[in-house]
């Protein structure tokens, strides 16, 4: 079966994690869950489980630290989630929550290899940081809109829901 | 930590390709979602849309349809698909009141040429789609250029698809987020390509909303609906109102605007 092309596909995989990101779990007394790795989609299961670990400030962090201790009135601090090895280079997200909310969303490694994957990245990584910013909408499976016509369709967001399950 | 998800998750796959003219992505969930039966399935849902397509496209000079158009061909002479689907669009210009018009104004106008475009996307998808329907233990939706034709089987305690309807104002974002487990959703707008809705009155394309999107069992009745608000502009939300079983949302530049049986969240603004 002939697929679309798949040039754009090193930052989808960025944007994919973070659709794959529960924020419902996010929420007063939740824990900590799955930042990366959806299931049977671009990421090998096996090096993509979830594994986020919040911290206090972003950067170095011990691998592996205690669980987070959301408070009731929802978790804070920086989650980083595990660097997914796809096929296209290692992609791994951070999210900053503040009382369970997610405040900011953010790329800390993604392909850079060519000018094409950076020509991509600075488009579609900001697309979908605000993206989960402004709608806390996790788990979005399709969308709705008179944009994903060919022209429009890999920038939009359905073009990245798809790359995740191919 | 790990162990904070609360179900596993389905397996799912997603297949894409340019058929119709534009991209059309199918997404299976489910235990069987990678199955050889579905593979198969699907490739034949591909199959019956590129067919579709050579008959309907106006794209193609020699197509039934665009000969019907240029009045080569009688309407009775161009198959069976054809004369169902110019039925149809006579059903939709009475639902609507003259606002879903296949016979569209030509350069001269005496002349009106037939162009179901607006609803043959609608109904094909939603009989390819059906054929999904037959896989056991798989749901599916069908994203057709933004018109979704889905279904969930919440009885085997699967969720329903979470569709975001985009913001036409800014592509980037959704306005709204619904849960379905069956159905259609569907969105004509503005947006992308100017205009690709024309209003029969005046052959132009409609100009006070940005985009309105039509929710209920039938996608291809979605569609339509979704087409003829858009013609209608800001009057549509009343009319949008009295269709049984679908809900509506409209977005202009001033706003967001929903019917009282839109089941999503509907933003302030």
């Amino acid at each position: 079966m002939r697929r679309i092309v798949v040039a754009v596909v090193s930052t989808v995989s960025g944007l994919i994690m973070l659709f794959a990101y529960h924020t419902s779990t996010m929420g007063p007394g939740g824990s900590t869950t799955a930042l990366g790795g959806t299931s049977g989609g671009l990421t090998d299961p096996t090096t993509s489980t979830p594994d986020p670990t919040p911290t206090a400030t972003a950067g170095h962090r011990p691998r592996h630290t205690p669980s987070t201790t959301a408070s009731p009135a929802g978790a804070s601090g920086t989650f980083t989630g595990d660097v997914a090895n796809t096929q296209w280079g290692p992609v791994q997200v951070q999210l900053t929550v503040v009382s369970g909310k997610i405040t900011k969303s953010e790329a800390v490694q993604y392909p850079q290899g060519t000018f094409r994957d950076e020509q991509i990245n600075s488009y579609a990584l900001p697309i979908l940081s605000q993206e989960v910013v402004d709608r806390q909408s996790g788990n979005i499976d399709a969308i709705s809109g008179a944009t994903i016509t060919s022209e429009g369709y890999y920038q939009s967001l359905q073009s990245a829901l798809d790359r995740a399950n191919l | 930590m790990a162990t904070a998800e609360p179900t596993p998750a389905a397996p799912r796959r997603a297949w894409v390709e340019q058929v119709m003219g534009m991209p059309v992505s199918i997404h299976l969930r489910g235990p069987r979602a990678g199955s050889g039966e579905a593979a198969r399935r699907v490739a034949q849902v591909y199959r019956e849309l590129a067919s579709v397509d050579m008959v309907f496209s106006t794209y193609r000079p020699r197509s039934p349809v665009s000969l019907v158009a240029a009045g080569e061909l009688a309407l009775a002479d161009a198959g069976a698909g054809v004369q169902e689907v110019a039925a149809l669009c006579e059903l939709a210009r009475e639902r609507t009141d003259g606002a879903f018009d296949a016979w569209l104004p030509g350069a001269d106008p005496q002349q009106r040429r037939f162009d179901p475009s607006g609803l043959v996307k609608g109904w094909a998808v939603e009989r390819a789609a059906a054929r999904l329907d037959e896989l056991d233990g798989v749901d599916h939706y069908l994203n057709a250029g933004g018109d979704i034709a889905l279904a969930a089987d919440l009885a085997a305690a699967r969720p329903p698809w979470r569709i975001g309807i985009e913001d036409p104002r800014d592509p980037a974002n959704l306005v709204s987020v619904l849960e379905l487990a069956a159905g259609g959703v569907a969105t004509s707008g503005t947006a992308h390509r100017g205009g690709h809705v024309l209003d029969p009155a005046t052959g132009r394309p409609p100009e006070s909303l940005r985009s309105v999107t039509v929710t209920g069992p039938s996608l291809m009745w979605a569609d339509v609906y979704a087409t003829a608000a858009l013609v209608r502009g800001e009057a549509a939300l009343d009319w949008l109102e009295k269709l049984e079983g679908y809900a509506g949302l409209l977005v202009s530049s001033e706003g967001v605007q929903a019917t009282t049986g839109w089941a999503g969240e509907v933003p302030p603004h």
